[in-house]
């Protein structure tokens, strides 16, 4: 007997269906499992206490800072250096070697394992600058991480610009770089923007690259000391600073506090909650700028 | 041409374009001096410590601690080559078939939902950090496989598992890039001729999207192979090639993971993890060589 090919069609369909479900399933598990489980830490004390040694009841207020204030250094050293290759990319570079050698260079950079980028690292801000564990250290091999994703962002939105708009800028007599940075960035900025902050949300939960990099240990930060060249000051750079994810991943191996379980898991929910603002966030900045332009 | 017009050209055109010009140059001087360094600490194990590249890579013999009086360290990474290669694969198996699932379901099911839902839902996936993935899958997943399958519950199961949920966005995305681009007059020919539509997808559209598909795959691919943190919180860390997929077992960033902060940089042992670190870093590029002749032969055939 032949199978009726509308009844396959209908059963694939359905099959379709579940598959798609089964992910939303399995997102609401995930994002409610770890806000659940973190639910009891996710209170102003948890956010602004230092970790105690040994004891319960410590909190994550220097790994919060390390990781902000990490990811702010990186993307300072990273935004200009990836805007502007992706400028080169969609406004200038020809079809040439140098073109083909860089968009390698973007894909191999991107495919890196995180570790191996920690490595190097390692390597070269850890060991060869002599400074150690540092911050700075860690800023630095996360710039390299997220250097090709905040190329490919700028080039795409750059490319995103409609021609007319180029050609009138041209036309009125304005040299191609006028035309850019008058007009191509300023309309291509929430676009940008999006892209930016995004690629900060992520690199917010990233841990490998940052193992041997910034270090695992984070010293006594004196929040009241603000002068960044004071060793305890949490503005100083060169000093080692274990982030929110390095955090939860050196508590889960040493657990070293007894309640280590309680603490990863407010971390992580703490994590998730700052991907979802950055997700959120990205795109209301996005808008609210291209409004603003607009004048809207 | 004046020279008032040349600083003026210099000014508002040569300048920014150097600078932008310069910057394109730049990545492709990180990328050069990342391989070197890299390649010449990596290349320590072979040069300074004279171990032959075929043990190094063939041997199960991991005894980098070993005295001059038991016969000296000996370092040959294969457990941990064959435990990555034998999580990530299992990941891939686990994951391709729902990924390209959703994928079809994205492009050609219900593109509105796709755009409006699955969108989204894919990237709060892709922002969930890799050391919560590991968390939810050492304190869910562990137990979980402790107790309906047996054994430690840090298993090679567990491994993969996590990862196939982590290399998913990856697959579907490209997938779902490649399945959007065929066009509609395939898909009009085939129903016209009274196909339906999951014959469609199947005879049609699937074959079209074939190359992008593979690309997806092997990307996912080199995600799991270097993924460390999330793995490495799950899969036990034991030093043995796993008997099934319950046991316990070991692969390529976990050990690097594990003994780069214990082990001093010049040792045997040390330079062993860096050369383990150049592998991964020329895997990674045999990736992008792969994907390179998929994309090359998608367009000779199209």
């Amino acid at each position: 007997m032949r199978i009726n090919p509308k009844a396959t069609d209908k059963i694939a369909t359905g099959i379709f269906y579940l598959v798609a479900l089964g992910f939303i399933i399995l997102l609401v598990f995930f994002v409610g499992y770890i806000i659940y489980q973190g639910r009891l830490r996710l209170n102003l004390n948890f956010i602004t206490s230092a970790p105690v040694f040994m004891k319960a009841g410590g909190g994550i207020a220097p790994q919060l800072f390390n990781s902000v204030y990490l990811v702010f250094l990186s993307m300072l050293i990273t935004v200009p250096i990836g805007l502007s290759a992706g400028i080169y990319l969609a406004e200038y570079a020809k079809q040439n070697r140098f073109t083909n050698a860089i968009r390698f260079c973007i894909e191999a950079l991107a495919s890196l394992p995180s570790i191996v980028i920690g490595l190097f690292g390692l390597l070269v801000f850890v060991t060869m600058t002599g400074w150690g564990y540092t911050l700075m250290s860690g800023a630095l091999a996360m710039s390299i991480l997220n250097l090709p994703v905040i190329t490919r962002v700028s080039e795409d939105s750059l490319r995103g610009v409609s021609n007319s708009y180029k050609e009138a800028s041209l036309a009125l007599g304005a040299t191609h770089w006028q035309t850019i940075y008058k007009l191509i960035i300023p309309v291509a900025l929430p676009g940008l923007i999006t892209g930016i902050v995004m690629t900060a949300g992520r690199a917010f939960g990233e841990a490998a690259a940052l193992l041997y990099t910034a270090g695992m240990s984070s010293p006594k930060l004196d929040f009241t000391n603000w002068n960044p060249l004071a060793y305890s000051s949490p503005l100083n750079p060169f000093r080692p600073a274990e982030t929110l994810a390095v955090y939860i991943w050196k508590v889960n191996s040493e657990g070293l506090a007894p309640d280590a379980r309680q603490i990863a898991d407010g971390s992580a929910a703490i994590l998730i909650i700052t991907v979802f603002v950055f997700n959120i966030g990205s795109r209301f900045f996005g808008r609210l700028i291209g409004n603003k332009l607009s004048g809207k | 041409m004046s020279k008032k017009s040349k600083i003026y050209n210099f000014k508002h055109e040569y300048l920014g374009r150097s600078v932008v010009t310069f910057f394109g140059l730049l990545l492709i001087l990180i990328t050069i001096i990342m391989v070197l360094f890299l390649a010449s600490k990596g290349m320590a194990t072979f040069l300074d410590n004279h171990v032959p590249l075929t043990q190094f890579l063939f041997s199960t013999d991991w005894h980098p601690e070993r005295g001059i009086a038991e016969g000296g360290p000996v370092v040959g990474v294969l457990i941990f080559i064959v435990g990555s290669v034998l999580i990530s694969g299992l990941a891939l198996l686990i994951s391709t078939p729902f990924s390209v699932a959703l994928a079809i379901f994205m492009t050609e099911i219900s593109p509105k939902l796709g755009k409006k839902i699955f969108q989204p839902v894919i990237e709060i996936f892709v922002g969930i950090p890799s050391v919560v993935y590991g968390w939810v899958g050492l304190t869910v997943l562990v137990p979980f496989v402790r107790n309906h399958f047996g054994g430690l519950g840090f298993s090679m199961l567990a491994g993969s598992l996590v990862l196939a949920v982590m290399i998913f966005p990856t697959i579907a995305t490209v997938s779902a890039d490649s399945l959007s681009i065929i066009t509609e007059d395939y898909k009009e020919a085939s129903y016209a001729l009274g196909a339906t539509r999951w014959h469609t997808i199947r005879k049609i559209i699937f074959p079209c999207a074939l190359p992008g598909i593979l690309t997806g795959v092997v990307l996912g691919l080199a995600r799991a192979f270097g993924e460390a943190l999330a793995v490495q919180m799950v899969i036990g860390n034991s030093i043995r090639i796993p008997g099934s997929i319950l046991d316990s077992t070991i692969n390529l960033t976990s050990i690097i993971t594990m003994d780069m902060g214990n082990t001093a940089m010049g040792t045997p042992w040390n330079n062993a993890l860096w050369s383990m670190a150049l592998l991964l870093l020329l895997i990674s590029f045999l990736f992008i060589l792969i994907i390179h002749r998929i994309g090359r032969k998608g367009n000779v055939s199209a």
